[in-house]
């Protein structure tokens, strides 16, 4: 493999009240990013509703491969449980307790860390995850007038278009690349390498996006995107 | 005059009974405008402490306040975990390696646990929480003349009235702010437990 494949990457904590709610969590997470760690930490050591600070610990310690880790929690309490367990590792920096938005923050943090972000980077895909649709096209640089850009019509000939696992995929893909990439679809754009941003386009199957690139690698990411789509995203 | 590291265990103690005592009630308070388990996380909490005061029993004043914190941070399980916990913790180092404590050590280490639980917590005072009791129980510790008896008895009686003061609020932190408009007319639970372990700290004090 190559020297990319050896790098650790950062990894997930998910801090909830509750051990169904953390455990979820970390699926969903996990369905978009399958090499990362994302260790759930939900519920009391008795198995009721609670933090478990020295669960919280062990997990800190447990999803550092060594590129660090970032920390979502369900509600102030389970905030203040990361926190305290940050604060008594030995070296805090190595963490980063996010405030972000649970499932949202945890999907697109565990996107940017399996593409091999470095820790403020997946911090901030998280912190950057509200949820929100993408921002519309007119408000966002208008990428397809820059002179390098190489853009594609891309149909989407899988039955359910941009939904999570292919918007996970396209994102993966566009993260591996030196390439800034954005996706049109109608009036709205997102940026590829969120996927939340992707879903909102909420582009359906038989319909074409627009994929334009800009960077040394731009035309290889609209080439393995165009290649992704042909394939159905695999589904 | 001081109290010294039995006096301190002896006052644990005291508040470990008290908070086995009013469970309930805190459990009722915490039902109107939280999640109902501040009176049971409180009571495990505070089991837990007095089975590590028979098997570890600490020699330093300091040294008792941070078993308390310890035990509390990975028992409690709830939002009080983290906030008793830095309190204790904070206020077992502004009392350092001392043998005994004296009135203005206690007052010391009282407004070093007001400003732990404002750093982990990040309320302020009109939010409806613990520090709506401890922030007046500082002040009045601060002021008092006399005793550890009674600088705690004071720091207690400023507390009760603190957390009464919780009644008419409209929380801002924690979850009774989600209740909005509704958490008002219920006295904050964080508040109550507060003014329970000050006044059980100022019985023991005036005991030793």
């Amino acid at each position: 493999m190559t020297a990319a494949a050896s790098v650790s990457r950062v990894g997930l904590v998910v801090v909830s009240h509750s051990a169904m709610l953390a455990n979820g969590v970390a699926e969903l997470a996990l369905q978009m990013a399958p090499d990362v760690v994302v260790l759930p930490v939900g519920g009391t050591e008795e198995g009721g509703l609670g933090t478990d600070y020295g669960a919280v610990v062990e997990a800190l310690a447990d999803a550092d491969a060594g590129a660090g880790v970032v920390v979502l929690y369900d509600l102030g309490s389970a905030k203040m449980t990361a926190e305290m367990a940050v604060e008594s590792a030995d070296d805090p920096s190595r963490y980063a307790v996010v405030d972000a938005p649970l499932v949202e923050g945890a999907v697109a943090a565990a996107v940017a860390a399996q593409g091999g972000a470095p820790l403020p980077d997946v911090a901030s895909a998280a912190e950057g995850a509200s949820g929100e649709a993408p921002v519309s096209a007119p408000t966002r640089p208008a990428l397809h007038l820059v002179p390098d850009a190489v853009s594609a019509e891309v149909l989407l000939t899988n039955a359910v278009g941009l939904h999570a696992r292919p918007a996970a995929l396209l994102a993966r893909t566009v993260a591996e690349l030196d390439a800034d990439v954005v996706v049109r679809y109608g009036a709205e754009e997102a940026n590829a390498a969120s996927v939340l941003a992707l879903m909102g386009l909420s582009a359906p199957g038989g319909k074409s996006i627009t994929v334009v690139a800009t960077g040394k690698d731009a035309e290889e990411a609209v080439r393995r995107i165009e290649e992704l789509a042909k394939r159905g995203f695999d589904d | 005059m001081g109290c010294t590291a039995a006096d301190v265990v002896a006052a644990v103690r005291a508040a470990a009974a008290v908070v086995q005592d009013h469970r309930d009630e805190l459990v009722r308070l915490d039902q109107a405008i939280g999640d109902a388990d501040h009176g049971e996380n409180m009571k495990r909490g505070f089991t837990a402490v007095l089975s590590r005061l028979d098997t570890e029993p600490p020699d330093t004043p300091g040294k008792v306040l941070k078993l308390v914190a310890t035990t509390l941070i990975s028992t409690v399980g709830g939002a009080a975990g983290p906030l008793y916990g830095t309190a204790f913790l904070r206020a077992s180092a502004a009392v350092g390696d001392a043998a005994e404590l004296d009135r203005d050590t206690v007052a010391r280490a009282l407004q070093a646990a007001l400003e732990g639980v404002f750093a982990r917590g990040k309320a302020v005072v009109g939010d409806k929480t613990m520090v709506d009791a401890l922030t007046p129980a500082v002040t009045a510790a601060a002021s008092a003349e006399g005793t550890v008896a009674a600088t705690l008895s004071a720091a207690a009686d400023a507390a009760e009235e603190g957390a009464s003061s919780t009644v008419p609020m409209v929380a801002r932190k924690g979850r009774a702010s989600y209740l909005g408009e509704r958490s008002a007319g219920h006295m904050d639970p964080g508040a109550r437990s507060t003014a329970l372990l000050l006044r059980a700290f100022a019985d023991a004090a005036a005991k030793a």
